[in-house]
C-alpha cells in the first residue's frame, strides 16, 4: 500500500502511520514543513516496521505550484491513500487581535488542505482509484465564539470535501472527511488546562484508519461527537447564543 | 495549571504541565520553571513525580524509537516510549525486555529512574542492568551521555535516582532473545512462611516467581505461589482483553467487609489450578492488573497507599511474620498482597531499591488511622535493617529513608539543582 501523508508531523497523522504499519508494511511518503521533525518520525516508523519504505519531502504548504509538482512526483507510483492532516490552533483571542496571525491560521487550516486535496484528486482521478482523507474538526460544524477562526477554516474543509464527494460519486476515488473531537495532542495543549476531556490520540488515529479503509464519507471520532454535534448544529440560535462554548 | 494525581490518587493539585515532544528541544524546555520534575505515565504511587504548584515536565510525548540493531538486540529510543510498545513491537521479532515490572504501562525513563524489577529479579536483576547508555538533560543546559562504561558515576546516580539527576531524554536498551510470549506456569497453594521460603528456594531455576498471600489472617499464613518459565511450545493465539474500571465509587470498594471474602475467593480460584502445569500467555501472568485500566479508582475518592518493603534474608522470617501480624490485627489490607524473594544482587545506584532479601507489598485504602499501622511496620523494617520502595511511597519518615539507603551521601552531588519534587523535599529537604 502506498500512502502519502501531508502534515506528517501532526500527532494524529503520526499515529495513523503507526496504525497502518501495525497492520502491514507500507510505502509511506511523509510531507512536512519541519524536515528535522519529519525525519525523526520517519526514523521511528522505520524501526517499528523495517520492511516499510519511508520517504520525507519538504514543501511550501501554501505554494500552489510546489504542491502541484509534489503531487505529480508522488503519483509516479500509484497512490492508495492521501491523508491531509496539517493544522494549527492558536488561541482565538490572539487571532482577533492580530490579523496577520488570523490570515496565516485560515491559510494553513483551510487554503492549504484544499490545494493539496485538489492536486492529489487530479492524480487519483487519472488513475481511477484511491482515497483522499482530510482531517476536519467538530469545530467546523458550527461557528462558536471560542474558536471560529479555526472552526470556519475547518468548515471550508468540510464543504470542500463534500463537493469532491459529489464529484467522485460512483467512481473509484473516495473522499473521507474525518472530524475529531478535542484530542490529546500538542496542538490542543493549551485547551487541556481548560479542564476539557481530551480523546487519546491513539483512539482517534484508529478510528481514522478504519474510516479510511471503509471509505466512509464522514468519520466523527470519538463516535459520540456525531450525536453531540447533531444537537449543537440544531440548537435554535436564541439558545445557542446564550451558551458559553 | 491543571490538576495532576499520582497512581495512588491521594491528591489532585494544580501543576504547570509542560509537554515534552521533541527530543532536540528538551534543553530549552528545562531552562525555566524551576524547580520542576519529570513525569512519564504517572504510575509512581506517591509523590515522587509530583510538584504541586510547580512545573511538571511530561515525557509521555517523547515516544519515538530511534534505532534497532537486529544483530545485537540494541534498541535506542526516547524516554517516553512505554514497555508495552517495546514488547508488542519486538516480541514477534524474537526480542524482549529482560526486566518487566508488574505493569507494562510505564515509560523507559520511569523504569530507569526507579530502577524497576520484575518477577525474575533473581536471574536478570533490575532494569538498569540492561541499559547500555542514556542521555540526561540537566536544567542548566548540559547534556550528559552516560552508561555502565561511560561516566558510570552519573549512570549509577540516575538509575533509581527518582528523576532528580536530570531529565532522561533517551536510552539505549539491550534486549534479549526470547522464544515467544508463552509461559509454562504452576500454581501452588501453601500454608506458613516456611513453605513460602522452601518454595522460593526450590524455584531458583524458574524464570518468574511471585507469591500472593491472604493478608486477612495470620496463623497459619495462607498463600499461593506462582512460578513460570518459557514454554517449549510457542504456538497459539492470545487476544488482549482490556476492561476499564468506569468510575470512582463514593467509598473504597476495598474495605473490611470485602477483604476477607475476596481473599478467600482468590485462593479458591487459584487452588483449581494446583498440581498441574498450565501454558499461559506472559501478559496475564506478568501483568494481571493491566487487564483492568484505572483499577486504582477501586479505592474510592480518597485514594490509597502502597507499602513495599524489603528486609534482608537473615531477618526475613521474623520480620515478615511480625508485619503480617500487625496488618491482620489492623483489619486493613489489600486484595493482593505480594511476597517475593529478591536474588543475591545489589542495585547499581545508591538509591536502587531491590537488595538481597524478601519484599512484601500491600495496598491500603487511605484513612487517618493508617499512619499508626505504618509506624508499626516502619519499626519492624528498620529493626530488620530493611528499606521501603520510594516508587510506591508517599509518607515514609526521612530517618527511615536515610537508614535504608546508607549510600545516600554518594547520590547527593549528582542532584540537579533545578529539579525538585514533593518527595525530594520530604526525604532530602529540598
Amino acid at each position: 500500500m502506498r500512502i502519502v501523508v501531508i502534515g506528517a508531523t501532526s500527532a494524529i497523522a503520526e499515529h495513523c502511520c503507526r496504525e497502518w504499519l501495525k497492520q502491514s508494511p507500507a510505502d509511506l511518503l511523509l510531507v512536512a514543513r519541519d524536515t528535522a521533525k519529519a525525519q525523526r518520525i520517519a526514523q521511528d516508523l522505520a524501526v517499528r516496521s523495517p520492511a516499510s519504505t519511508i520517504e520525507v519531502e519538504t514543501v511550501d504548504f501554501l505554494d500552489p505550484r510546489a504542491i502541484d509538482a509534489l503531487a505529480e512526483r508522488a503519483a509516479a507510483r500509484p497512490i492508495d491513500i492521501v491523508l491531509i492532516a496539517q493544522g494549527v490552533l492558536p488561541p482565538q483571542a490572539t487571532l482577533q487581535d492580530d490579523l496577520v496571525q488570523c490570515r496565516d491560521t485560515l491559510a494553513i487550516n483551510a487554503l492549504s488542505p484544499a490545494l493539496f486535496a485538489e492536486a492529489f484528486a487530479a492524480r487519483l482521478a487519472r488513475a481511477g482509484r484511491g482515497t483522499v482523507a482530510i482531517i476536519g474538526s467538530v469545530a467546523g460544524d458550527r461557528g462558536r465564539k471560542s474558536n471560529y477562526v479555526y472552526g470556519s477554516a475547518k468548515g471550508l474543509v468540510a464543504r470542500y470535501a463534500e463537493g469532491m464527494q459529489h464529484r467522485f460519486a460512483g467512481t473509484g476515488v473516495a473522499v473521507v472527511l474525518v472530524k475529531p473531537g478535542p484530542t490529546d495532542t500538542p496542538m490542543a495543549a493549551t485547551h487541556r488546562s481548560a479542564g476539557l476531556k481530551l480523546a487519546p490520540v491513539e483512539d482517534v488515529a484508529r478510528d481514522t484508519v478504519r474510516g479510511i479503509a471503509a471509505r466512509r464519507p464522514v468519520v466523527y471520532t470519538p463516535g459520540r461527537w456525531a450525536l453531540i454535534m447533531l444537537i449543537v448544529r440544531h440548537l435554535p440560535r436564541f439558545v445557542f447564543n446564550r451558551l458559553n462554548i | 495549571m491543571r490538576p495532576v494525581s499520582a497512581w495512588g490518587r491521594l491528591s489532585a493539585d494544580p501543576h504547570a504541565v509542560v509537554e515534552l515532544g521533541d527530543r532536540t528541544a528538551v534543553g530549552a524546555a528545562l531552562a525555566h520553571g524551576h524547580p520542576g520534575i519529570a513525569q512519564g505515565l504517572g504510575r509512581s504511587y506517591g509523590d515522587e513525580a509530583l510538584n504541586p504548584g510547580g512545573t511538571l515536565w511530561r515525557t509521555a510525548g517523547l515516544d519515538r524509537l530511534i534505532a534497532f540493531d537486529p544483530s545485537t538486540g540494541r534498541l535506542a529510543c526516547e524516554a517516553g516510549v512505554t514497555l508495552a510498545t517495546i514488547q508488542d513491537l519486538f516480541a514477534p521479532r524474537g526480542w524482549g525486555l529482560p526486566v518487566l515490572p508488574g505493569t507494562r504501562f510505564v515509560t523507559v525513563g520511569g523504569a530507569i529512574a526507579n530502577d524497576v524489577h520484575g518477577k525474575n529479579h533473581h536471574l536478570t536483576g533490575t532494569f538498569a542492568d540492561h541499559v547500555t547508555s542514556l542521555v540526561l538533560q540537566r536544567t542548566e543546559g548540559e547534556t550528559i551521555v552516560c552508561g555502565p562504561d561511560r561516566r558510570p558515576e552519573w549512570f549509577a546516580a540516575t538509575a533509581g535516582g527518582l528523576g532528580l539527576t536530570g531529565v532522561i531524554v533517551e536510552a539505549e536498551l539491550q534486549l534479549r532473545r526470547v522464544a515467544g510470549p508463552w509461559l509454562e506456569t504452576e500454581t501452588i497453594p501453601y500454608e506458613g512462611l516456611d513453605a513460602f521460603f522452601r518454595l522460593s528456594d526450590e524455584s531458583a531455576d524458574w524464570e518468574h516467581t511471585v507469591s500472593w498471600i491472604d493478608c486477612t489472617g495470620v496463623a497459619p499464613l495462607r498463600g499461593v505461589f506462582l512460578r513460570g518459565r518459557p514454554s517449549a511450545r510457542q504456538d497459539g493465539t492470545w487476544r488482549p482483553r482490556r476492561l476499564a474500571w468506569p468510575l470512582t465509587p463514593p467509598v473504597s470498594l476495598v474495605n473490611r467487609l470485602t477483604l476477607a471474602p475476596f481473599n478467600r475467593l482468590y485462593r479458591a480460584l487459584n487452588a483449581r489450578h494446583a498440581g498441574r502445569t498450565r501454558r499461559v500467555h506472559e501478559v496475564p501472568f506478568l501483568f494481571p492488573l493491566d487487564a483492568i485500566a484505572d483499577w486504582n479508582r477501586l479505592y474510592g475518592p480518597r485514594g490509597f497507599r502502597q507499602y513495599q518493603s524489603v528486609v534482608p534474608d537473615e531477618a526475613a522470617v521474623a520480620a515478615t511474620g511480625e508485619m503480617l501480624s500487625a496488618i491482620a490485627a489492623s483489619g486493613e489490607g489489600s486484595m493482593l498482597a505480594v511476597l517475593k524473594t529478591f536474588g543475591p544482587r545489589w542495585p547499581r545506584g545508591p538509591l536502587g531499591f531491590p537488595r538481597p532479601g524478601v519484599t512484601l507489598a500491600l495496598d491500603f485504602r487511605e484513612q487517618p488511622r493508617l499512619e499508626r499501622l505504618f509506624e508499626r511496620l516502619d519499626a519492624i523494617v528498620a529493626a530488620a535493617g530493611g528499606r521501603l520502595y520510594p516508587a510506591k511511597d508517599s509518607r515514609m519518615p526521612r530517618r527511615l529513608f536515610e537508614q535504608g539507603y546508607p549510600r545516600l551521601a554518594e547520590f547527593l552531588p549528582f542532584r540537579d539543582p533545578g529539579i525538585g519534587s514533593s518527595m525530594s523535599r520530604r526525604l532530602l529537604g529540598s
